[in-house]
Order: structure tokens, then C-alpha cells, then sequence
């Protein structure tokens, strides 16, 4: 017959070019699927893995994060139309973090222009923007293609991260600033380095083609094996506390994209999640601009804010209230104990009294020891700036540890 | 034994699934109920029969979704027998060797959509979600009567503000895209979200099976909705077995009927609805037979009933002309097979799980139409679209181990090709169809011990559909919701006192529901004066 393509059906999940390390470096075998492909939870144990991020350096594989190449002759101004965030001055070398919306001013996802050489560029999204994407590119010269598995990526994170990666090769990070790129060289083939990331942390981003994708894992995780600097892989459940801590809200966890919101009313705009700051009205135009005019001229009516709660039991799914026993304002998205502050903190939506965020709730936490349940009552305080941000994030040139 | 001296609280005419769950429920409330179905055997096209040995076809409807979950336990069918069993999966097989396969598993089956077109891998989330957005809006509506727009009672007035409050929790622009959802064709809507023709294609199918319309014609995109509304254990969309066939439903239902004191009598066909003084106060059967009752419902299709079984003198003449106009075309066929074994699908790798779910060999929004224009000349398709499941990979109560049953759904075929239906042209029919299945399948002709080929012809003699219409009625807007089955008569209430409708002429139409029985029940024993006995909405939030 024709020579179809077929897919192997007994796999289930999609093995990104790193799969032989991952799967030989996992010691608990804890998988889940990350954009549909196989992507560990726990490779050792949880706190291994968050203290590998938070005090030598962790490795994640990016790969399943969805990336498009946009290029062509309007691809600044069909960015710049798409994102909230005024992207027209961005350089070639740099990244910008952006958020992009519907025409009524909703949030469909976040991501990273990333201005890899002149005039061309990535965008790295949590969701599938494909659609959206071609859909918003009606009028402009542009080409945009997806290349999520054209582009074999890891992220390495951590103090150490700098050293480890010099070690491994890798020229020119000590003048990279945070939200820079280069293009170094690595044993031969070229890799992307960025200094971008997802833990709050001094960390980078390296990018290169599927076919050095080993070759890449193996240099990084070889500085390990001369014994000079240890390096350890970071799973979801890890990432999951760091990404807190970091102040980084996820879409699909932590509010729903708008184009996959199915009622009315459920998805949410820049400035109810608190990214406010992303949104340029003195561009022209972007999509969602005339919606997001419009809600700013009434206050909003609830606010996705950082909170940092009392005790050591974690808020769990809980209902956030004006006081104990009072009336019900809202309710936590995301939370995990911090073991770097030694705090619980959360993500949480709360109503706003005319658009005042409150700056104290209370939430009511159930918890169990040995199988029975109890009840509690914690103190929650807003907080606006990242949990966690230290003075070796943003160092250029980054110290040695 | 039925006793015909005695006076009956209530008598259902018509054994379909919808008359046994409407008079589960009356039973249920403490009526005397007598149900009276014409055929040997319960079910309409509900039903599950041996027409070949060891084999049990699905011989009408052969997939469930639609089934009403809450009917499902209050009448405590799982006790009863029933177990509906999820089926996974569909593929479209392609004229050019290859197919599009939809898994059920969702990484798999993204991957298989970007084999096709990547851009449509990411647009499917798009669709889901807004296909969902109606799915929500309507769910809410099953096991609701109807509000009539012109009245203004009480309690019609707050079922419609809570039609709007349904329609209110839209956005503006939701409530538009909705109105325009429900005007459009299948293959404009679904052109808004894909570019693979064969993605369209496959997509296409659930909005032509039963209807007299095409791809192309305006309206379709709702029917899409309507297979699309069902769920199995809260997995909207998903279809499955009855183990033992769709006639399991039928019986379990009669279970939980004879179960409340309610009793069912087969082989006994009405002649006439018996209406004395504006009233009905009975039946009278084929034989000449008479049963009294208080009230009288039908199961039966509303052009049957107001022309067929009640008499031009008894009702009002508007009820009359609009059960004449009623839109109840058939457009469907259907074949049952029984298989000496697995037929193979070369097009599909060994061991896929694809042939678990539903089958289709119609690629194009083209063939669709083409196959849509036969219908109209009067002809069955000469390149069918068709809906085929092999439920004996699931159940082991339908065929001997290692045999099968395949179970063919055919779109489309005429009420009548020209100069009538013959057996000869009867048995063509299942040819078309059969060359179609075995150009995918080579050994599937050796494999085939034994057919039941349906066309409406075989399906209203037998059943009693009217044309062979499915759903019996067309599922438009103009015969949906408060006009189904006609404006002023949408609430279960028959033109004369005392009777009643309950099949799926009434909201929310066709498919193997149960809802327009259980919705009518509702309404009978609030003008009774009774108890409900049928269960509100689960509701989706
Ligand atoms: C070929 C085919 C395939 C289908 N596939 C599906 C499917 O896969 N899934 C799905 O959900 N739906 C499907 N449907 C639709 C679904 O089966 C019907 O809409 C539903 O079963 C109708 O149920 P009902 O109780 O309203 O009416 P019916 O099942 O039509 O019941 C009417 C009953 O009345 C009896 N009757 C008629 N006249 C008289 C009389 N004078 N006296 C006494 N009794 C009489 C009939 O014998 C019959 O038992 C299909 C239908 C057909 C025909």
C-alpha cells in the first residue's frame, strides 16, 4: 500500500532526544507526561533534587516546552501585536518574558521571545500555540513554524551552574546578564545558552540541534564525573517548589488558558494574575488592548497574590477567608513548603475590596497525621515580590557559588 | 395475566426504551401501568436479537452515550442488568492507503493529529473546548420539559428565565457564536478550526448519521452536538457497549418496571387510541380488543400516532397538518454481520487498538456530500459513509469466542429509491456496502457468515419508525427543544385530555436517551397529582 508514517501505539508518551539519560539516571522510575512526553517526577528523592537546584546545580530536560521559530520581514511587529508587553526595542541577544491574550483581554498562555539573531526569533510557550499563532498572523510577512522537537533543550540551575557549565566547555557566561543569549560552541557543535529560568536562581538555558542532544547531557553531567562540581537532574515535583518560591505562576495550573476555558467567566486577564506590569498600553496596538483598556477602568475584582502563610501545615486546596470563621474571599492555587525560608507559601486568587487587595486572610487547612483528620486556622500575608531572589541571580559576572 | 375488564391508571403504547422509562416511573409513583408493544419482543430500536445462531446483534441502535445517567440509578439498572462498557477510539481509513486514527489516549492521539497537520493537533484544543462550551449548555436541558415561549403560567415563566440564566452565564460573544453554532453546516463550522481532509472528514460523521441533510447543509453542526452531548461515567463525548447489546437497556428497564408492579404485553398492537368526550379512555388493539385507562401515552413517533393510531375526528386539525408535515425522512441503513473471525485491516499496523472503536471510510468533506446528493436523486450511496463497530472484541455474550459481530451503520440510504423498495434492491444495498468494508478489508468477505441488511423500509415495518427516521423526527431547529415536536406541544401533553407523548418525536429528540419518556413521566404525575418519581439533572458544575 503507501508507505505510511505510522506511529508505535505501544508508546504512549513521546521520548524526548534525552530519554536513554534520563530513563539509566532515574532511580525511582516516576514518570508523567509533560506536553505528551515521558517526563520524570522524582529521579532520587524530591529534596535531593530541590537542594540541587537551591545549593550546587540541577539539570532538567526542556525539550517538551513548546517552541516556535517566527521569521520573516514583520516578525518584530507581529510579536509586538501579539504579546502585551512592548517587545519592539528587544535586541538581538536578548529574552523577554510575555504574556499574550485573546481579544477580550484574557490570558491564553505565557512564554519567552527569545531575539535569536537578527530578526529571528523563538517563542517558548507552556501550551500549543500553533493555532493561535497562525490565526494571529493574518496580514503579517511572517513565517512561523512549530520546533518543539527540532530543538533538543535542558535547563541548569543553580549557584554552581556558571562553573559547572564553563567547566564543561562552555565559553563566555561571565559577561552574559540575566535575560541574555549567546551562541557559544561547544566540543564542536554549536549550543544556545541563555540566562533564563524557571527556579528564581542563577541558571541557564541550552539550546542545540536533537543530534547533539547526548553529547550536550553527557558534558554537562561529565563535570560530575571528574568529581569537580556535583550535578543532579531536577524532576516536576521539584520544579513544582522552586517555581514557587521563584514567584513564577503556571498557566493550566494556576489559571486556565482562555482558549481552552470552556465557562463563562473562568479565564482571567494580565492584571487579575497580577502581571499587570506586562501590559503596555502606550503601544499602538496589540490584541486584547481595547478588552484590557476597558477593565482598567474599573477595579479589579480579584487578584491571583503571593502569600506567605503562618505554621508549618501546608494550605492544601484551602478556602482563604477575611478572618476565622469569616466570610470566604478566595482560594489557594498553588503553595509548598520552602525549605530554604522554612515558610509555606502559596499562590492565591482573593476577591479585592474595590479593587484594594487585602493584605491579611486567613486560610482553613485539614490535615492528617496517622489517618485522622484535623482542622486549623493560619495567618496568610501578601506579599508583592518574589519569594525567593537572591543577590546571585542577576551577578554578572556570577560567582563561582 | 392482563385483565381487560380492568381500568388501567395508565397504558403505554410502544415497548421502545422511551415507553418502558416512562412507565418505570409511573409505575415507580404507584400506578397501574399496562405497557403494549405490537412486536414479540421489547425494545423498538432499542433491542438486542439472535437472528443468527450464537450470534446477538444490536440489530438498530448499537452504540450508548446519550443515556441518561440519573434515569440509570434511580431505576437501578446496573441491579437490573446493564453495564455500559466505554469503547475506545475511531479511525477514518484513506483512499490512499493511509488513515487518521483517533486513540484514546490523549498524547498518542495529539501525535497522530500532527502526522496529519501539526496546526491541527493545536486547533483541536480550540475545538474540544468550544464543542464543550455547548456540550455544557445543552446537557443542562435533557431532563428539563421544555418552556413554552407563548405561555405565561407561572412556572413556565421560570423555566424560562431559567433557559436564560443558562443562556446568560455566556459571554455576548459566546451567546452569538451559539446562535450561529446552531444555523451552520458541519463543514463550515468545522473549517474554522482545521485544514487536513481527512480530519474534516472524520469530524463530519457524527453530524450526518440520521439526517436527511449534508455536510453542507446548514444545521448540521448541532447534530455533531447531539452525539456529542452523551457521556459514559462523566467523560462527555465518549461512547459505549451495552454488554449483551442494546436490547440490555430495554430489558433492564422492563426489570425495574415489572419490579415497581408495572406489566408489559407483547404481540399487542393498537389500532386506535380510544377518545370519548375530548378525552382518551383507552385502546383498542389490532384484534379488536379493548383495554380502558385514565390516561394513554405513546412511545410511538408523533406522525404515527396523530395519523396512524388516532382518528382525524378526535383532534384539533392544526395537530393534524403539523403531524403530516413533520420532518421524518429516513436517510440510514444498517447492516449486521456476523464473522467467522477477526477481519483484518491491513491499513493499520499489527496489534493496533484501533479497530477497538469506530470505523469509517469516507475521507473527504467531498465524498461526503457526494454520498449525500445519492440520497437526494432517491438512491442509496454509491460510496457510503458508514459507522462500524465490532463490539465482540469487548463482549463475550455476542458471539462465539474467536467469532465476531460487526455492526455496519449506513449513511445514506432512501425512505424509498425509485419504484419502491424490492428485496433485490434491498440486498444491492448491502452489497454497496459490503465491496466498500472488503476494499479495507480483504478477508473480510470469506470471514462473513450471515447479514441482516436494513433499510428504512425493513426498519419501519419493523420498529415502526416512520421513514425510518432514527431519531424520529429531524433534529433541526425548528422541530428542537419548545418546537419539538411542534410549537404549542412541547410539553408532553397530547392534544386531547388524558394522553400523552413520550418518544423521541419529543425533547430532546432521538438516540437511546431515555429522556423524553422520563421528562413526559414528570409531567403526567404533576397533572396526577402524584409524587415525581424521576431524578433532576445531576447538573455538570
Ligand atoms: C438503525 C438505527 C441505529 C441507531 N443507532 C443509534 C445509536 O447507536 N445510539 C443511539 O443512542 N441511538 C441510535 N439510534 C436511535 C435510537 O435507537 C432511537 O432514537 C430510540 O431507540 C427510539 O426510542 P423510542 O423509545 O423513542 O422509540 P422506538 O424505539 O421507536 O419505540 C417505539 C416502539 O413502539 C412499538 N410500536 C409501534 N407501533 C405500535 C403499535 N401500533 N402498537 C404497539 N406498539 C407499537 C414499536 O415496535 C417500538 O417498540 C438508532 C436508530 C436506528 C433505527
Amino acid at each position: 500500500m503507501s508507505a505510511t508514517q505510522h506511529l508505535d501505539f505501544t508508546q504512549i508518551y513521546h521520548h524526548s532526544p534525552f530519554h536513554d539519560r534520563i530513563e539509566a539516571i532515574s532511580q525511582v522510575k516516576s514518570w508523567s507526561a509533560w506536553n505528551g512526553v515521558q517526563t520524570a517526577r522524582v529521579f532520587d528523592t524530591v529534596a535531593s533534587e530541590y537542594f540541587a537546584a537551591r545549593s550546587t546545580t540541577s539539570v532538567m530536560d526542556l525539550t517538551p516546552m513548546e517552541k516556535y521559530r517566527i521569521t520573516g520581514p514583520d516578525a518584530n511587529e507581529y510579536l509586538n501585536h501579539l504579546v502585551t508587553r512592548d517587545v519592539s526595542k528587544l535586541k538581538p541577544g536578548r529574552v523577554s518574558y510575555v504574556v499574550w491574550c485573546n481579544d477580550e483581554g484574557k490570558v491564553i498562555d505565557d512564554g519567552t521571545i527569545f531575539h535569536l539573531r537578527e530578526g529571528e526569533y523563538r517563542l517558548c510557550a507552556a501550551h500549543h500555540q500553533l493555532d493561535w499563532l497562525l490565526l494571529s498572523a493574518e496580514g503579517y510577512d511572517v513565517e512561523i513554524e512549530e520546533e518543539t522537537f527540532d530543538i533538543a533543550a535542558l535547563s541548569v540551575q543553580g549557584p554552581t551552574s556558571c562553573s559547572v557549565l564553563t567547566a564543561a566547555g562552555i565559553d563566555g557566561l561571565d559577561s552574559l546578564k540575566p535575560f541574555g543569549l549567546i551562541h557559544a560552541n561547544l566540543n564542536g557543535f554549536e549550543v544556545c545558552v541563555s540566562r533564563t529560568g524557571f527556579t528564581g536562581d542563577l541558571g541557564y538555558e541550552l539550546w542545540c540541534d536533537p543530534e547533539h542532544a547526548l553529547a550536550m547531557w553527557d558534558a554537562i553531567f561529565d563535570v560530575k564525573a571528574r568529581g569537580l562540581y556535583d550535578v543532579r537532574p531536577l524532576g516536576l515535583e521539584a520544579l513544582a517548589m522552586v517555581r514557587v518560591e521563584a514567584g513564577f505562576i503556571l498557566p493550566g495550573d494556576d489559571f486556565n488558558p482562555a482558549d481552552s476555558t470552556v465557562r463563562a467567566g473562568h479565564d482571567r486577564s494580565p492584571f487579575e494574575l497580577g502581571l499587570g506590569w506586562l501590559v503596555n498600553f502606550d503601544k499602538p496596538y496589540f490584541t486584547g488592548k481595547k478588552a484590557l483598556l476597558a477593565e482598567k477602568q474599573k477595579p479589579t475584582a480579584r487578584q491571583m497574590v503571593k502569600l506567605v502563610v503562618e505554621g508549618n501545615k501546608l494550605p492544601v486546596d484551602s478556602f482563604l477567608f477575611d478572618r476565622k470563621n469569616g466570610k470566604r474571599v478566595g482560594t489557594i492555587k498553588a503553595y509548598t513548603w520552602s525549605p530554604i525560608l522554612k515558610a509555606n507559601l502559596a499562590f492565591a486568587e482573593i476577591d479585592t475590596k474595590n479593587g484594594v487587595v487585602p493584605q491579611e486572610v486567613w486560610a482553613e487547612i485539614y490535615y492528617s497525621k496517622e489517618l485522622e483528620w484535623h482542622s486549623t486556622w493560619a495567618k496568610c500575608s501578601v506579599t508583592d515580590k518574589p519569594f525567593w531572589n537572591p543577590e546571585r541571580k542577576s551577578m554578572t559576572p556570577p560567582s563561582a557559588f | 395475566m392482563v385483565n381487560t375488564q380492568r381500568n388501567y391508571d395508565a397504558i403505554v403504547i410502544g415497548a421502545g426504551h422511551n415507553g418502558l422509562t416512562n412507565a418505570a416511573f409511573l409505575a415507580k409513583a404507584g400506578l397501574d401501568v399496562l405497557v403494549l408493544e405490537k412486536n414479540p419482543e421489547i425494545g423498538g430500536a432499542t433491542i438486542s436479537r439472535e437472528l443468527h445462531e450464537g450470534w446477538k446483534y444490536s440489530n438498530c441502535s448499537y452504540v450508548c452515550s446519550l443515556f441518561r445517567p440519573e434515569i440509570y440509578q434511580a431505576l437501578d439498572l446496573g441491579r437490573h442488568g446493564l453495564e455500559v462498557v466505554p469503547l475506545q477510539g475511531s479511525t477514518t481509513f484513506m483512499q490512499n492507503g493511509d488513515y487518521f486514527g483517533s486513540y484514546h489516549q490523549g498524547p498518542i492521539n495529539r501525535r497522530e493529529i500532527r502526522r496529519h497537520s501539526k496546526r491541527d493537533a493545536d486547533a483541536a484544543v480550540r475545538f474540544n473546548a468550544d464543542l464543550m462550551k455547548w456540550c455544557r449548555l445543552i446537557r443542562g436541558f435533557l431532563l428539563r420539559t421544555p418552556p413554552d415561549p407563548a405561555s405565561f403560567k407561572m412556572r413556565d415563566a421560570m423555566e424560562f428565565a431559567h433557559l436564560l440564566k443558562q443562556f446568560y452565564k455566556l459571554s455576548e460573544s459566546q451567546i452569538y457564536e451559539f446562535i450561529r453554532f446552531f444555523t451552520m453546516s458541519i463543514a463550515e463550522y468545522l473549517e474554522m478550526y482545521f485544514e487536513s481532509d481527512v480530519i474534516l472528514a472524520h469530524y463530519s460523521g457524527g453530524s450526518i448519521i440520521g439526517t436527511g441533510l449534508g455536510v453542507y447543509s446548514p444545521g448540521t453542526a448541532y447534530v455533531l452536538l447531539h452525539h456529542a452531548m452523551g457521556d459514559v461515567d462523566g467523560n462527555v463525548g465518549s461512547w459505549g457497549f451495552a454488554r449483551g447489546g442494546m436490547g440490555s437497556i430495554s430489558k433492564a428497564i422492563a426489570g425495574a418496571l415489572q419490579a415497581h408492579g408495572g406489566a408489559i404485553r407483547r404481540d399487542a398492537e393498537v389500532a386506535k387510541i380510544n377518545v370519548s368526550g375530548g378525552k382518551a379512555t383507552g385502546v383498542t388493539l389490532t384484534n379488536g380488543e379493548e383495554v380502558n385507562a385514565k390516561i394513554v401515552i405513546s412511545n410511538l413517533d408523533v406522525q404515527r400516532t396523530f395519523t396512524k393510531i388516532m382518528e382525524e375526528k378526535d383532534l384539533p386539525e392544526d395537530v393534524v397538518t403539523k403531524a403530516k408535515n413533520f420532518k421524518i425522512r429516513g436517510s440510514s441503513g444498517k447492516l449486521n454481520i456476523a464473522l467467522d473471525g477477526m477481519p483484518s485491516f491491513p491499513a493499520l499496523p499489527k496489534g493496533s487498538p484501533l479497530t477497538l472503536g469506530h470505523m469509517h471510510f469516507t475521507d473527504t468533506l467531498e465524498r461526503l456530500e457526494r454520498a449525500y446528493d445519492d440520497w437526494k436523486d432517491d438512491m442509496w450511496s454509491q460510496d457510503p459513509y458508514v459507522d462500524i463497530v465490532i463490539p465482540t472484541q469487548y463482549d463475550p455474550t455476542m458471539a462465539p469466542p474467536g467469532k465476531h459481530m460487526m455492526s455496519v451503520f449506513v449513511q445514506y440510504c432512501p425512505v424509498e429509491p425509485e419504484g419502491g423498495w424490492t428485496d433485490e434492491k434491498r440486498d444491492a444495498f448491502g452489497a454497496t456496502v459490503i465491496n466498500q468494508i472488503a476494499d479495507y478489508s480483504p478477508d473480510f468477505k470469506d470471514l462473513l457468515l450471515h447479514a441482516e441488511v436494513r433499510t428504512p423500509r425493513e426498519i419501519e415495518l419493523e420498529v415502526g419508525l416512520t421513514g425510518g427516521n432514527i431519531f424520529q423526527g429531524e433534529l433541526t431547529l425548528d422541530q428542537l427543544m419548545f418546537n419539538r415536536p411542534f410549537p404549542g406541544y412541547a410539553q408532553y401533553r397530547g392534544p386531547v385530555k388524558g394522553m400523552y407523548m413520550c418518544s423521541s418525536s419529543t425533547h430532546p429528540g432521538g438516540g437511546v436517551m431515555g429522556a423524553p419518556g422520563a421528562n413526559s413521566a414528570r409531567e403526567i404525575l404533576r397533572d396526577l397529582g402524584k409524587d415525581n418519581t424521576v431524578p433532576e439533572d445531576f447538573g455538570d458544575d
